[in-house]
C-alpha cells in the first residue's frame, strides 16, 4: 500500500464519517484535516494510530522499521489486554543507524524478518514504516512481499510514517492494511446468523471481557474483534459476520464502510458506556440480525442485567449525586461518558467538542441541558480555570490531563488507553462508580488543600 | 578490562535504549523557565512525554514543530518559526531547549542557519534563550542526548566573570535522579560551597506541589545562574559522559575540573568527600562521620547476602559503572552487563564482557543469575526466569517515588544497599524453604 495525497485524502474525507457529511462532498471538515500546530500539538502521530489498532493482535510481531526513537520510546505502553498470547507486546525494531540512514534499510528490514520468523514463530508480522524510512524511500511493500513469498508466513506492510498526519488518520491506515492484507484471506469453520465483528474496540484494560459473556448469553457469536485480544486468524475471516459493530470510535470507520461494500456487511456504531448505551447497543444489534426470539432473549438479559446493576450502583449513587465534573477527552465519548455519568447522577457541567461531530455536539447539547459548557478547544490553563468557575468536584480525562487537575488538588478520573480500570458494559459500570466515589472520597484532598498550622496564624 | 560484544544482529528485539531527545528534554527540564522543543514530527513529542511523565508521575512540558511530510520536504524552517513563537506568546519562556530528532536530522535540516535567520525576523525572541542540540535518533541513547544538551547549555549560555571562590558547577549526568541531585546538593552546601547543578533536577523534577499551574518548568538552574558558570571556581563533573562539557568550561573559561564517575560506595563517597573538603577548606561535617559509620555497619549486615551474588546488570553506561563498582565493593560477582551506547568507561569496566544490546540478549545473558537491575521493562524477564528485579534506569513505570530515590552519598548508598540487600535475602530464604534437591 502506497502513501498517496489521493489515500491520504480518502482517509481524511471518509464518506461514512459524520464529520464529512452535509458538507457537499467536496469540502473536508477541518476537524479531520487541520494539521498539528506547530508549538501548540499535543498528540501523537500517524504511526503511533496505526500502532494503536494494530497492536492489539496478539499472536502477531508487530516490527518497527526505523531509528529507535519510534519503537524504544514506546513499546510495552499499551494497556491493551491478551488472554492468551503474548507476542504483540514485544518491542521489535531495526533500530536504524546512520549508516542504514545512508546506504537504506531494506537489507536490515528483510534480514531482521528472517530473524524474527526463526526465533519468535509468529502467526502474522506487521511492518511499520516510520518518518526515517519514508524519507530515504525504503520499499516497504517490496521487502514485505519477498519476506511474505520466504518464510510462508504474512507480513503485512503498514504505511502510516508519523508525519502524514494525526493519530485518527493513522488508525484509518491500520485498518486499510487489514481491508487490503488479512480480511476475506480464510474462511471460518462455519458460519452462524448470529456471527459480528466488533470493531474499534481495543480491549484496554480487560474491557471487552466484561462484555463478551453479555453476547455469549443470548448465542451471539464475536467471529472477529478487531482488533481487541484478537488472533491474526480470525480477522481474516471477518468478511463472513452478518453485522459489523463499531464501538465507541470513528477511528476505524472506513473498515466498515468498506466492508459494507466489498461484502454487504451492515454496520452500526454503537456504545459500551452507560446503562442506556449497553442497553441500546445490545438491542440494535438483536434487530439488526433480525430475528423475534433474539429481541425477547435480549429483551430478557437488558431486564435482569438492569436490575441487577441498580442494587450494585445504589450505594454509590448515593455517594455521588449530585457531584459536578468536567469532562475533556474526545470524539465519541464526550457524550457517551455523560451519559454514562448520568446514570450515577453525576452532573457534567462542561465538556471538551474539540473532536465532536456535529451529530456528537447535537448529542451533548441534549444531555448537557442549557447550563452545560462546551469546550471548543483548549489548553491546560484554560481548563482548570473551567473547572474553578464551574466550581467542579472533579475532572475526567485522558491520562495526559492527569497531572494538571492532581497538581491543582482536583480529583481525577483517567479514561484513555493507559488506565487499568475496564469501564465497559454492565460491570464496568460498577467499576467506574467505585473508582468516581474513591477519587471523590479520599481522604487526601482536604488534606493537600489544608495549609500549614504556621501559615494559617500568620493569617 | 570488558571485552566490548555488539551481537551482529538486524533484529532489536525489546529495546534497552531510549532515543537522544528524550535523554536532552530530560536535562532542559531541570532548567528553570524552560520549554524543551523537539524539532520533529508530533509523535516524537507524543512518546518522549508519556515516557517522562510515567516515570517521573509530573505534569511534563514538552513541545513539537509538528513536522509534516510536506513541510519536511521544503525544510523546516517555517514549522520552527512558528512553533517557538506560539511558545513566546503562550508563555513567555526563559529558554527553549531545542533538539532534533531523526527525521529533521536525516532532512538534513541547517538549525543553526534556521536560528540566525529567525532571530533576524522575530525580534519578540530575543528575550529567550534558545539552546540548541543535535539529538538524531539514529545514534547514541538517552545518556548521549543528556550530555548534548548539557554540553550546548554551557557552550551556549555562561558568560565569563569574575571568580566566587565559593561557587563550584556540578554537572550531573543523566545516571543522577531527582533524589540523588539534593543530597549532592545538601553535602555539597555543608561545606559551605554555593553549588550551581547542571541540570537541576533535584529542584525541577522532586514532585512538589505548587500553588499555581505553569507551561514551562517552575523550578530548576536560572537562567541567570547558567550565566554566572564562569565565575565558578570548579567543575564536579559526576558522571563520566560530564567529561565534555566539563571540558567546554574549561577551555571556556579556564575552570579545572575533576570527573567523578560514581557518588555510590564508601570509597567513592569518601574521595567525594575528601576533595569537598579541600575546595572548600573545611574539614568534613560530624554528619557525614556518623553516616560514614552507619553505613560501614550497614554494609557488615548485609555482606552474607550479597558475597557470592551473581548480578545481571542491563544500565546505561554511567549507571553501569557505579553499579559494578558498587557490587564488587560489596563482594558479589558481576554476572552480565548489558548497556545502550558507547562510552569510554566500557572497556575499562573490572568485568570479563559487556554486551551494547537489547533485552533479548540480556534474557539470554543473566540466565543463572541471583538479581537482575534495570528498567521496569525488565520485569517480563525476571517473571520468566524467577528471578527479583532491582529497578534503576528510566523508565520506571511500576514503582512510585522514583523522583525521590537517592543511591548517592553515604545515605543513599544505604538506601540501595538495603533495598538490593532485601531482594537477595528474600530470595535466600525462599530456596531455604524449597529445597529443590530433596524433593527427588
Amino acid at each position: 500500500m502506497k502513501v498517496t495525497q489521493s489515500k491520504i485524502n480518502e482517509l481524511l474525507t471518509e464518506s461514512g464519517c459524520e464529520h464529512n457529511q452535509k458538507k457537499a462532498g467536496e469540502k473536508k471538515n477541518k476537524s479531520c484535516t487541520q494539521q498539528a500546530q506547530p508549538g501548540a500539538a499535543q498528540g501523537g502521530c500517524a504511526f503511533d494510530g496505526a500502532m494503536i489498532a494494530l497492536v492489539p493482535i496478539t499472536d502477531a510481531a508487530h516490527l518497527v522499521h526505523g531509528p529507535i526513537a519510534c519503537a524504544g520510546n514506546s513499546w510495552g505502553s499499551r494497556g491493551s489486554l491478551s488472554s492468551g498470547p503474548q507476542l504483540y507486546k514485544m518491542g521489535f525494531t531495526t533500530d536504524l543507524s546512520e549508516n542504514d540512514v545512508i546506504f537504506g534499510g531494506e537489507k536490515k528490514l528483510y534480514k531482521a524478518i528472517l530473524e524474527l520468523h526463526q526465533l519468535y514463530s509468529p502467526k502474522a508480522v506487521f511492518v511499520y514504516a516510520t518518518c526515517v524510512t519514508a524519507l530515504i524511500g525504503d520499499d516497504i511493500d517490496a521487502v514485505c512481499k519477498a519476506a511474505t513469498e520466504k518464510i510462508g508466513v504474512p507480513v503485512v506492510p503498514v504505511i502510516a510514517p508519523g508525519f502524514i498526519g494525526s493519530k485518527n488518520l493513522g488508525n484509518r491506515f491500520g485498518g486499510e492494511a487489514l481491508l487490503e492484507y488479512v480480511v476475506g484471506t480464510a474462511e471460518p469453520e462455519f458460519t452462524t446468523p448470529y456471527d459480528i465483528n466488533l470493531i474499534g474496540e481495543y480491549n484496554i484494560a480487560g474491557e471487552m471481557w466484561g462484555v463478551l459473556p453479555l453476547f455469549e448469553k443470548l448465542g451471539i457469536r464475536v467471529l472477529s474483534k478487531i482488533t481487541g485480544d484478537a488472533r491474526y486468524q480470525e480477522i481474516c475471516y471477518a468478511h463472513r459476520a452478518k453485522l459489523n459493530v463499531m464501538i465507541c470510535s470513528r477511528a476505524l470507520l472506513n473498515m466498515a464502510r468498506k466492508m459494507e461494500e466489498r461484502y454487504g456487511i451492515p454496520y452500526i456504531e454503537e456504545s459500551f458506556y452507560g446503562i442506556d448505551d449497553i442497553n441500546r447497543c445490545l438491542r440494535q444489534i438483536a434487530a439488526k440480525l433480525g430475528d423475534t426470539d433474539l429481541q425477547v432473549r435480549t429483551e430478557k438479559l437488558i431486564a435482569e442485567e438492569t436490575a441487577a446493576l441498580d442494587l450494585a450502583l445504589a450505594p454509590y449513587r448515593d455517594r455521588l449525586k449530585g457531584k459536578r465534573v468536567v469532562l475533556y477527552t474526545g470524539g465519541v465519548k464526550s457524550w457517551s461518558i455523560i451519559s454514562a455519568a448520568k446514570d450515577l447522577g453525576i452532573e457534567v457541567v462542561a465538556t471538551s467538542t474539540r473532536k465532536s461531530t456535529e451529530e456528537d455536539k447535537a448529542k451533548i447539547k441534549k444531555l448537557l441541558g442549557n447550563d452545560g459548557i462546551m469546550l471548543e478547544k483548549g489548553n491546560a490553563q484554560e481548563l482548570l480555570k473551567l473547572i474553578r468557575d464551574t466550581k467542579a468536584d472533579m475532572l475526567i480525562a485522558g491520562g495526559r490531563n492527569q497531572y494538571t487537575a492532581l497538581k491543582a488538588r482536583i480529583p481525577f478520573l483517567d479514561i484513555n488507553q493507559e488506565r487499568h480500570h475496564p469501564y465497559a458494559g454492565y460491570k464496568g459500570m460498577i467499576e467506574m462508580a467505585r473508582e468516581l466515589s474513591e477519587a471523590l472520597y479520599s481522604p487526601v484532598w482536604s488534606q493537600v488543600r489544608q495549609p500549614a498550622p504556621w501559615d494559617k496564624e500568620e493569617v | 578490562m570488558a571485552l566490548i560484544t555488539v551481537p551482529e544482529k538486524s533484529l532489536t528485539v525489546n529495546p534497552l535504549k531510549q532515543s537522544q531527545a528524550l535523554g536532552a528534554a530530560l536535562a532542559f527540564l531541570g532548567l528553570k523557565g524552560t520549554i524543551p522543543l523537539f524539532h520533529g514530527s508530533q509523535g516524537c513529542t507524543a512518546f518522549a512525554k508519556v515516557v517522562l511523565v510515567r516515570h517521573f508521575r509530573e505534569a511534563i512540558p514538552l513541545a513539537t514543530t509538528a513536522m509534516t511530510e510536506v513541510t519536511t520536504i521544503l525544510g523546516g524552517e517555517e514549522n520552527l518559526e512558528q512553533a517557538l513563537v506560539t511558545l513566546w506568546e503562550k508563555s513567555q519562556p526563559e529558554i527553549i531547549g531545542l533538539c532534533t530528532t531523526g527525521l529533521t536530522e536525516t532532512r538534513g535540516d541547517d538549525i543553526d542557519a534556521f536560528l540566525k535567520e529567525i532571530r533576524k525576523r522575530r525580534l519578540e525572541l530575543s528575550h529567550t534563550a534558545i539552546v540548541f542540540a543535535p539529538t538524531p535518533d539514529f545514534k547514541g541513547a538517552l545518556q548521549d542526548g543528556f550530555a548534548a544538551a548539557v554540553e550546548s547549555i554551557v557552550a551556549q549560555i555562561p558568560k565569563a566573570g569574575g571568580i566566587n571562590p565559593e561557587q563550584v558547577t556540578i554537572l550531573a549526568s543523566s545516571a543522577f535522579t531527582p533524589g540523588d541531585v539534593q543530597e549532592i546538593r545538601e553535602i555539597v552546601t555543608d561545606f559551605g560551597l554555593q553549588p550551581i547543578f547542571v541540570p537541576d533536577l533535584g529542584a525541577a523534577l522532586d514532585g512538589h506541589l505548587e500553588d499555581e499551574y505553569s507551561a514551562q518548568t517552575v523550578s530548576g538552574t536560572t537562567l541567570k545562574q547558567l550565566r554566572s558558570l564562569g565565575s565558578s571556581t570548579f567543575t564536579l563533573a559526576l558522571g563520566e559522559s560530564m567529561r565534555g562539557a566539563a571540558k567546554i568550561l574549561n577551555d571556556r573559561f579556564g575552570t579545572i575540573y575533576q570527573v567523578f564517575p560514581n557518588l555510590t560506595g564508601l570509597q567513592p563517597v569518601d574521595e567525594f568527600l575528601q576533595m569537598l573538603s579541600m575546595l572548600s577548606g573545611k574539614p568534613v561535617p560530624e554528619k557525614y562521620r556518623r553516616q560514614r559509620r552507619q553505613l560501614q555497619d550497614g554494609m557488615l549486615d548485609t555482606h552474607f547476602y550479597f558475597g557470592g551474588k551473581r548480578v545481571s546488570l542491563a544500565l546505561e553506561p554511567d549507571l553501569l559503572w557505579s553499579i559494578v563498582e558498587f557490587l564488587q565493593s560489596m563482594g558479589a560477582h558481576v554476572h552480565a552487563a548489558v548497556t545502550t551506547t558507547r562510552s569510554p568507561l566500557l572497556e575499562k569496566l573490572p568485568i570479563d564482557h559487556v554486551t551494547i544490546g537489547d533485552l533479548e540478549d540480556f534474557a539470554e545473558l543473566a540466565v543463572g543469575s541471583d538479581l537482575l537491575v534495570g528498567n521496569s521493562h525488565g520485569k517480563a524477564i525476571a517473571k520468566r526466569l524467577s528471578i527479583g528485579l532491582y529497578r534503576l534506569g528510566i523508565p520506571i513505570y511500576d514503582r512510585l517515588g522514583n523522583g525521590l530515590f537517592t543511591k548517592v552519598g553515604y545515605r543513599g548508598t544505604m538506601e540501595l544497599l538495603f533495598g538490593m540487600g532485601n531482594l537477595l535475602l528474600e530470595r535466600e530464604e525462599e530456596e531455604c524453604v524449597t529445597p529443590a534437591k530433596l524433593l527427588h
